[in-house]
């Protein structure tokens, strides 16, 4: 408990996260509140519409989680940690805790509120949350950025320099998860492995909200939503597991 | 100094550094890389052809944006920023030097991706069409490297703006892989803004007139042809160095 | 106490430390010298659990650092005072430090008062001088109450204030019987502050014990002679067994006599002397000879 505490005060006494967490919240739920105006007949607002723009927002939320290691590593506070905290599994672990547990709370945050702010705008249009679908797309959002975060987090612990960090995470989750795709024939197999494509299937799936050609590639998964979400996760703590067994090992 | 000085110092400082090796090594082999196995995989349904070979190069752009931001976050990151300046006071010169030689840089690696990917499928497929015999194929190859150059120019300028690391590669990256996709969401305007996005108009230089099963070549409805799209891309990417070399130039180093 | 036994380190190729063995003793302050690149800093990250050694090990009151509970509570250490985050306020650096070993909050103000850093605690600690930042690094060290204290070059780039007041807290703190270690690649500010001195070399010990005795040992006395008749006075030393050098402006350097035996010989040889004076090394000079062999980076000087 101490360190989950200790953690705490250290990503809030900085000014990064809270500049994450400010952009992330304010941008998507923004440009949630600019697609509900501009909905019409043609494109109407519906819950799944509302929620498309909450990949920014983790995205954002995940070159957080990076920068809450990596900027350790670079000021050399991670020494002070070690000294204080020998046990550097517990650590780590208690950081990723406290990292992971934020993002779930902003990605809940930016989930309701692209929901409330479309509400608000659009008072008429369907936007009630009744089906099971429609609450995975929500609520389950909280979930997805907290995996991410894990994520983030492991690979930041396992690569040690911001720039690196960020740009192998966003590098991957923006880019080479689509352009596998362009791989004929076995492309979309390879991507129905891919953790961030089963990530998007866990919110989206079976919702056919999203307009042709906005969502991400439908692809033939080989786990049902939370399936998938289960997959995310393993992935996510088993990348963690790795970085804290080579923390453990090498030179702080 | 000389601007032939400052372009020598500036190549000295980028090479003396293991990061942008890193990056080159990175962008060719990975992009290269999966051109072949992409070659690999085609067959009558989907077949090979010179548009196809070129569908990883955004991979290697984003590497080379990546480099180009630390080519100058990395020296406000260390201090060197002031030994430059120190060395150059009116600070204009010696960025523009280190902007040349960086896009320049980029450039060869770009063209070096280009026909590597192009080189590499027609390796293993002797049989596809992969003749540049148009003028819209030429482009989508060889205007790889002018694509790749005015990407380190903007990659450059966001950095001077920035001068954080962390912070230039996010914005660099979320905006070119993240938001130039995600305005296409919003109803009806969304498109509409899309078509004036840097990323939209220099994929429309290399794409127009190239259709293929990856992509319908080049949007339909962007405003420009795909040599005005280029001119639109590069007018931007320096105008954004523009207001960078003005900001650093009246702020302190 | 701390005790390194056979404590090595290698990173590839380099030896960076080689088969270290010492005894650290509480109640005194112990200097840890050795020229740059010698070892210093990766032993005591070694003592402190931050880097693994490839062998040896090194133990803190018959414990490794990752065994203690609490560790800062027994050992309080300030290796590099730039490990903080410069956005963060000086305050909140202690705080994490003080709620991860459960010490109580009011610790802070304690050691924020001790150092002099109070009226500045809230400000980021990024702005801060380098003497200042040495002095947030020593309240981290000194949050736990810690018996045992490790400082890494703790006057580097420091005013002469900063130093004697650096050099008074560490003594104060020896004088409580705490156990002191501070690294330093200086003998001269050693002589004056450490009691006892382990001195090493390109990784290897070369000297342990106290300093007085290290000073003594070290510091080569030799008396200087001038005299018109030199060709004669020098063989008459040589046969005695004392070491005679040729100066290049003509005059001689003995070695291992004093200037009573030496006007002795001359007197009894009929030799007229024009200058017998004893000289003594400086620090530098006998820790320079110590080390000479050991020493990393050599400066090419004149040529
Ligand atoms: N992480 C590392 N990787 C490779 N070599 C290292 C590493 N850390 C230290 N070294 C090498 O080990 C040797 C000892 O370095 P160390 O920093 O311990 O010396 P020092 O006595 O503290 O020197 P100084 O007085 O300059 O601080 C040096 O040759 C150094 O280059
Ligand atoms: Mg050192």
């Amino acid at each position: 408990m101490t360190l989950l505490a200790v953690e705490r005060i250290k990503l809030f006494s900085t000014r990064s996260p809270w500049w994450c967490m400010a952009l992330a919240v304010t941008l998507t739920v923004g440009m949630a509140a600019l697609i509900a105006a501009n909905t019409n007949d043609e494109f109407p607002l519906s819950v799944g519409v509302s929620q498309s723009f909450s990949n920014f927002g983790m995205i954002v939320i995940m070159v957080m989680a990076a920068l809450a290691v990596t900027t350790e590593y670079r000021f050399g506070t991670i020494r002070a940690t070690f000294l204080a905290v020998p046990g550097r599994v517990q650590a780590l672990i208690a950081k990723t805790v406290v990292v992971a547990v934020l993002a779930g709370v902003i990605g809940e945050v930016v989930a309701f509120g692209s929901w409330g702010i479309s509400t608000l705008i659009k008072p008429n249009a369907d936007m009630a949350i009744n089906s099971s679908v429609e609450w995975r797309n929500v609520a389950g959002t909280g979930l997805v950025f907290a995996l991410s975060a894990v994520l983030a987090v492991a690979v930041g612990t396992l690569v040690r320099q911001t720039a690196g960090a960020v740009a192998i995470l966003l590098v991957y989750a923006l880019l080479v998860e689509s352009l596998i795709g362009l791989i004929p024939k076995i492309g979309v197999n390879i991507q129905e492995w891919m953790p961030f494509m089963h990530a998007n299937n866990f919110l989206t799936a079976d919702s056919a909200a999203l307009p042709e050609g906005a969502g991400p590639p439908r692809l033939d998964f080989p786990f049902g939503p939370w399936g998938s979400l289960a997959y995310f996760a393993a992935i996510s703590v088993g990348l963690l597991v790795v970085a804290l067994a080579v923390a453990k090992k090498r030179d702080a | 100094m000389d601007q032939v000085t400052l372009l020598a110092v500036e190549r000295i400082k980028l090479f003396s550094t293991r990061s942008p090796w890193w990056c080159m090594a990175l962008a060719m082999v990975i992009t290269i890389g999966m051109a072949a196995v992409i070659a690999a995989n085609t067959d009558e349904r989907f077949p090979l052809s010179v548009p196809v070979s070129q569908g990883f190069t955004n991979f290697g752009m984003v590497v080379i944006m990546v480099m180009a931001a630390l080519a100058v976050t990395t020296e406000y990151r260390f201090g060197t920023i002031r030994s430059t300046f120190l060395a150059a006071p009116d600070r204009v010169r010696p960025l523009l030097a280190k902007t040349t030689v960086v896009a320049l840089l980029s450039a060869l690696v770009g063209e070096v991706i280009a026909f590597g990917s192009w080189g590499i499928g027609r390796l293993i497929k002797p049989d596809a069409d992969m003749a540049l015999n148009s003028a819209a194929e030429w482009r989508n190859v060889a205007g790889t490297g002018l694509v790749f150059a005015f990407a380190a120019v903007l990659a450059v300028a966001v950095g001077i703006l920035v001068r954080q690391t962390a912070a230039a590669v996010a914005i660099l990256l979320v905006y070119t892989m993240l938001l130039e996709n995600l305005i296409g969401i919003i109803p009806t305007i969304g498109p509409k803004i899309q078509r004036w996005l840097i990323g939209r108009n220099s994929d429309h230089f290399l794409t127009a007139g190239n259709e293929s099963f990856i992509s319908e070549g080049g949007g339909a409805d962007q405003p420009f042809g795909p040599w005005g799209s280029l001119a639109y891309y590069a007018a931007v990417c320096v105008g954004f160095l523009v207001v960078a070399l003005v900001v650093a130039k009246r702020r302190d180093a | 106490m701390i005790e390194a036994i056979g404590l090595t380190k290698r990173y590839g190729t380099t030896v960076a430390v080689d088969d270290l063995s010492f005894t650290i003793a509480p109640g005194r302050v112990t200097g840890f010298l050795g020229p740059n690149g010698a070892g210093k800093s990766t032993t005591m990250r070694m003592i402190l659990g931050l880097d693994r050694p490839t062998s040896g090990k090194a133990l803190i009151d018959g414990k490794s650092y990752a065994q203690l509970d609490r560790p800062l509570r027994t050992v309080g250490a300030l290796l590099d005072a730039k490990w903080v985050h410069p956005n963060r306020s000086a305050k909140a650096h202690l705080q994490w430090l003080a709620k991860s070993n459960g010490l109580p909050d009011r610790r802070v103000g304690e050691v924020l008062d001790m150092v002099g850093l109070t009226a500045v605690a809230k400000r980021r600690a990024g702005g801060f001088s380098l003497g200042m930042s040495q002095r947030l690094g020593i309240a981290g060290a000194l949050l736990g109450d810690p018996q045992v204290l490790l400082f890494d070059e703790p006057v580097n780039g420091l005013d002469p204030e900063g130093i004697l007041w650096i050099r008074q807290f560490m003594q104060s703190l020896a004088a409580e019987g705490r156990t002191v270690l501070v690294s330093s690649h200086l003998l001269s500010e050693m002589a004056v502050t450490a009691q006892d001195l382990v001195v090493i070399g390109k990784g290897k010990i070369i000297s342990q014990g106290s300093t007085t005795e290290f000073i003594e040992k070290a510091t080569e006395n030799s008396v200087l002679v001038r005299s018109p008749h030199l060709s004669k006075l020098g063989p008459l030393l040589v046969d005695k067994g004392y070491t005679v050098r040729n100066d290049d402006d003509g005059a001689l350097t003995v070695v291992g006599a004093t200037s009573d035996q030496i006007g002795d010989i001359a007197g009894a040889n009929g030799v007229v002397l024009h200058e017998l004076s004893p000289q003594r090394g400086s620090l530098e000079q006998a820790f320079m000879q110590l080390t000479g062999d050991s020493v990393e980076y050599h400066a090419e000087i004149g040529k």
